[in-house]
Parts: C-alpha cells; structure tokens; sequence
C-alpha cells in the first residue's frame, strides 16, 4: 500500500491550494505579448477591450457560484484585503449611525485585528464567545446588537476547525436590526453552497486560493438590493466603481474566474468524495484511545478534521508526520507558545489544545494517501505517549486537573 | 521550523526512556513544566553508595528540542556523582544540540529536572538518615 503513495502527502488544503492545471493553462494565456495582456481600463484600443472582456466573464464566474449579480463582484487582492474593505468601508460609511461592531473571538485574523484597528480609531467592538462545539449561540448574538451596532462580522467555515456558522438565522438577526452583516467566505466558497439571492448577507469575502486558484486575488460581494455602501480603502483610479482602485490583475482574475466556474460544475461530486475521505480519517484515528474532534462534527465543512490527541504534544506529533503536510493548532513553533486561541475559545484545555492537528483534505487527496496517514499518525501517537510523563499518570489514574505543576 | 541533526537524532531514537520506582530511597524523581506549557519533563536518577548515578530515564511531554534535551541529559549525567550532575548547565545543552533562541527554555526545562531529581534524592536521603 505505501508504496502506491507519493511522498510526501499534502494534507494542507485550508491553507491553500495548488492551483488546478485547468486554471493555470487559462492563466498563461493572458499575460504574454500575441495573447491577452492590456489594462482592462484601457478604452482607446483592443488590448484593452480584449482584457476586459476576459475581466467580465471571470466576474459572471465568480457571480454564479453564488448566485449574485456580477455588479456585486468588487475584485481585491485576497480575502484579506476583502474582510478590511467590508468591515472598515461599512463602519466608516455608516460611522454616523454608531460606532459599534460585533464579531465572534474565533474569526480570521484578518477580521480580529481589523477590528484591534477600528478599536484603536474610537470604534467599541464585542467578540462575542462561541460555544463549545463552534458555533454561534443566536441569542447571543441578537443580544449583542445595539442601537448604535452597524456591522456584524462572522465567517461562514471557521478555517481552524471547519465549522459551519449559520447563516440565514444571523442575517435575519442583523436586518431585524438593521445592522449590515459580513460574512468572510474564504473556507466556504465551493465547499458549501452559497446562495446570495436567498441568504440575508450584505457583504461577503472570497479567495481565490482556497479553491484551487491563484493567490494574490480575491473578491468582495457588496450587494446592490438593498443597496450597501463602503468607503474606499484603496484609492487612485476609481476601479472597480471607486470601491478599490489599482489596475486588474487580468489573469489573476481569469485564474479565480476558472476556478469558481470548476468549483459550480464539481462542487456536488466533489464534497461526496472528500467527505467520504475525511470520514474514513476520522474513523481511522478514532481508534486510538483519547482523542478528539475540535468543533462540531455535523456543522462542518467535508474537507476539515481538527483532532486532539491527548497527552502527545502537537509540534512533537508534527515533527513525527515529517512526509505529511499538516498544520497544528499548537502556535509553539512561533515562538510565542500559545495554544490555538480558536481551541482556546472553544473551552478546549491547553493540554487539548496544545496536541492539536488539523488535516483539511481537498481534489488531489486519495483514498491511499489517508490510510497511510491514519497509519503514521497512529504509530507516532502510540510512540509518543510511550515518552509521554502525562500518559503514565493517566494510565496509574492520576487526574491531571488536580496536579499541581511547577510552571515555569 | 527545520531542527537540527542531533535533535532530530535523540527524537528518534530516544535514549533511556522509562520510569524508575518513584519511591525507592535510591531514587530520585524531578517533574518539571506544565501541560498548559506545552512541556512536562520527568527525569529519575538512581544512585548507588559511592554518590554516583547509575542510572537515569525520562519521560517528556513537548516538542522534539525538549524530547532531545532530556534524553540529553540522560546519557550525561550516567555515571557522574550528583556533585557533578548538578553543575551542568542549560547552556551546554543548547550548544550541543545546536538549539534555537525559540527552544531554549527546553535546555532550562532539562537543568531544571536533574536539579529537581538531586533534591528529591537529597530530601529521601536525609529524611532517611
């Protein structure tokens, strides 16, 4: 069996992706001299008609996967740059009304520290708690909106532990209060189907790269009916109808328009067998004793399975994976030791959170490449916890809760 | 992060890993970090008439660098008297094992153990006496 595998296994697949051939192929065609390669902001001559065109097709792309309008479609540079535009352009625009703005403790960093820099300009923010399996509790969030709350911001597929926050009860939530509601997309756009013309969302960030296309491009929906407004971030040539300038980046745009446009026609078929695959991981793992699914197992995107193994810590565990690319929810190897702070909030504890590990499956993992790593990950675990002071005091009945430890 | 080949080597292999009996007089048992840490280390010394450690296991819960500093620390301080054990210190580990700034508190953590061990030795014995 192992040896129908090729190593090392890419197991990565939230952090990103490789950008599929069929995209990269369409790509190389818009950039050289003889092909594609004008400003599309050029109206004088074909170069730049063509390039525009290919720019309006990648946007009814883009569109379709979630049933948008294409005018809705504002290109930035990465959901990154789309969570800023959202939150800091709706509570500039709407400063007036109030200057308040919920979001949840566990969103993206891109959210959290968009909101440290709107905290920092006068802005009171609420991270509200979710609970232990993830999710938002819904009348903690109707709660937390206020007379001067303007913008809610919550991301629809958490990127740690792959949950699936509601949507449709949020943004019920927020137009009761009229408060405008971002969702950040980047984990769920072709993963789960996203229906713009149903969901109550006014803003909604989207990432080429998660979905096998190009890093470096991203997009913001900002809906038209009712209409929402931002404030520029961006400024200079009024791109994109003032809401972010600077020149398309064509065949990053053609890139991402690709990818969306797979992700439509295989989203279905897709999801079955990544789900299949992932629940063959789990069941695999799962025979070990002491371990954990971090987030709810039900509300949760196909590809993602974030476990903790108990008593074995997750850099060492990571260290033992060498040909499998995972992530672990364990920051140590960031020098600042600090367990995940999505694990943390959840109420996992640190040792829980410290042996963490997130695998995230995705088009190019086979059914081979998840029984060796249920293999590997199995083996090194049962090694770990030979080494592990923690699993011997678990094992003779000690309650680790109770021991006093000389913290250092 | 890329570890260095001797980390990478005691990771792997890992010398005298095991428990000795916690509660022999001979025995002397540090414990020493925390889970919330990220690191809990376990070092026992055994020590015979002459005042020399004949014996020594650990078991550490942490990353690889802290694994490589206990099992370390095990092959040194085999053989020596705890006079000597008790001089080595933080710094040595690190430059043998070529550790990182980010992985230095592993070296300390291990200091930290065999000292612990020592005067858990120490209390039995004079407790004893």
């Amino acid at each position: 069996m192992a040896n129908e595998v090729k190593l090392p296994i890419y197991l990565d697949y939230s952090a990103t992706t490789p950008v599929d051939e069929r995209v990269a192929g369409k790509m190389m065609r818009y950039m050289k001299m003889g092909d594609v390669f004008g400003n599309p902001a050029s109206r004088s001559h074909s170069f730049g008609w063509q390039s525009e065109k290919a720019v309006d097709e990648a946007r009814q792309q883009v569109a379709a996967l979630v049933n948008a309008d294409p005018r809705e479609i504002v290109w930035t540079s990465g959901a990154t740059e789309s969570d800023n535009l959202a939150i800091k352009g709706a509570a500039h625009f709407y400063g007036k009304r109030g200057k308040h703005v919920v979001t949840v403790k566990t969103e993206h960093k891109a959210v959290l520290d968009t909101c440290r820099q709107l905290e920092k300009e006068g802005f009171e923010v609420t991270y509200l708690e979710p609970q232990d399996n993830g999710l938002l509790d819904l009348d903690a969030v109707s709660q937390a909106l206020r007379d001067d709350t303007t913008v809610l911001s919550v991301m629809h597929v958490n990127n740690e532990i792959g949950v699936i926050q509601d949507l449709t009860a949020l943004g019920e939530i927020a137009r009761e209060k009229g408060v405008i509601f971002h969702v950040d997309a980047a984990q769920s756009a072709g993963k789960v189907p996203i229906d713009l013309q149903r969901l109550p969302v006014d803003l909604m960030s989207f990432s080429a790269h998660k979905i096998y296309g190009p890093k470096g491009i991203g997009a913001l929906y900002v809906r038209r009916k009712p209409r929402v407004r931002v404030e520029a971030q961006m400024h200079g040539g009024g791109h994109e109808r003032g809401m972010r300038s600077g020149t398309l980046a064509t065949h990053q745009i053609v890139g991402m328009g690709e990818a969306f446009d797979i992700a439509s026609k295989e989203i279905a078929n897709e999801n079955e067998r990544i789900l299949s695959l992932r629940n063959r991981l789990w069941e695999g793992l799962n025979q070990l004793e002491e371990v954990y699914c971090n987030g709810d197992l039900e509300q949760r995107v196909a590809g993602n399975l974030n476990a903790s193994f108990n008593f074995v810590e997750g850099e060492s565990l990571i260290m033992s994976l060498k040909n499998i690319a995972v992530s672990s929810g364990s920051a140590c190897t960031s020098a600042s030791l600090e367990p995940s702070y999505v694990l943390r909030a959840l109420g996992r504890n640190d040792e829980l959170a410290h042996s963490s590990i997130r695998f995230s499956i995705g088009r190019y993992t086979t059914a081979a490449e998840v029984d060796y790593t249920v293999d590997l990950v199995k083996e090194s675990v049962i090694r770990l916890r030979e080494l592990s002071p923690l699993w011997e005091m678990y094992q003779d009945g000690v309650d680790l809760e109770k021991v006093e430890w000389a913290t250092h | 992060m890329s570890y260095g080949k001797k980390v990478l080597d005691h990771y792997e292999n890992p010398r005298n890993v095991g428990s000795l009996d916690k509660d022999a007089p001979n025995v002397g048992t540090g414990m020493v970090g925390a889970p919330a840490c990220g690191d809990v280390m376990k070092l026992q010394i055994k020590v015979n008439d002459d005042g020399v450690i004949e014996d020594a296991r650990f078991k550490t819960y942490g990353c690889g660098s802290a694994i490589a500093s206990s099992s370390l620390l095990t092959e040194w301080v085999r053989g020596k008297t705890l006079d000597e054990a008790s001089k080595i210190k933080n710094i040595e580990i690190v430059e043998e094992l070529s550790l990182p700034p980010v992985k230095i508190h592993c070296s300390v953590l291990a200091e930290d153990a065999i000292k612990a061990a020592i005067k858990d030795y120490n209390d039995k014995q004079s407790g004893a006496g």
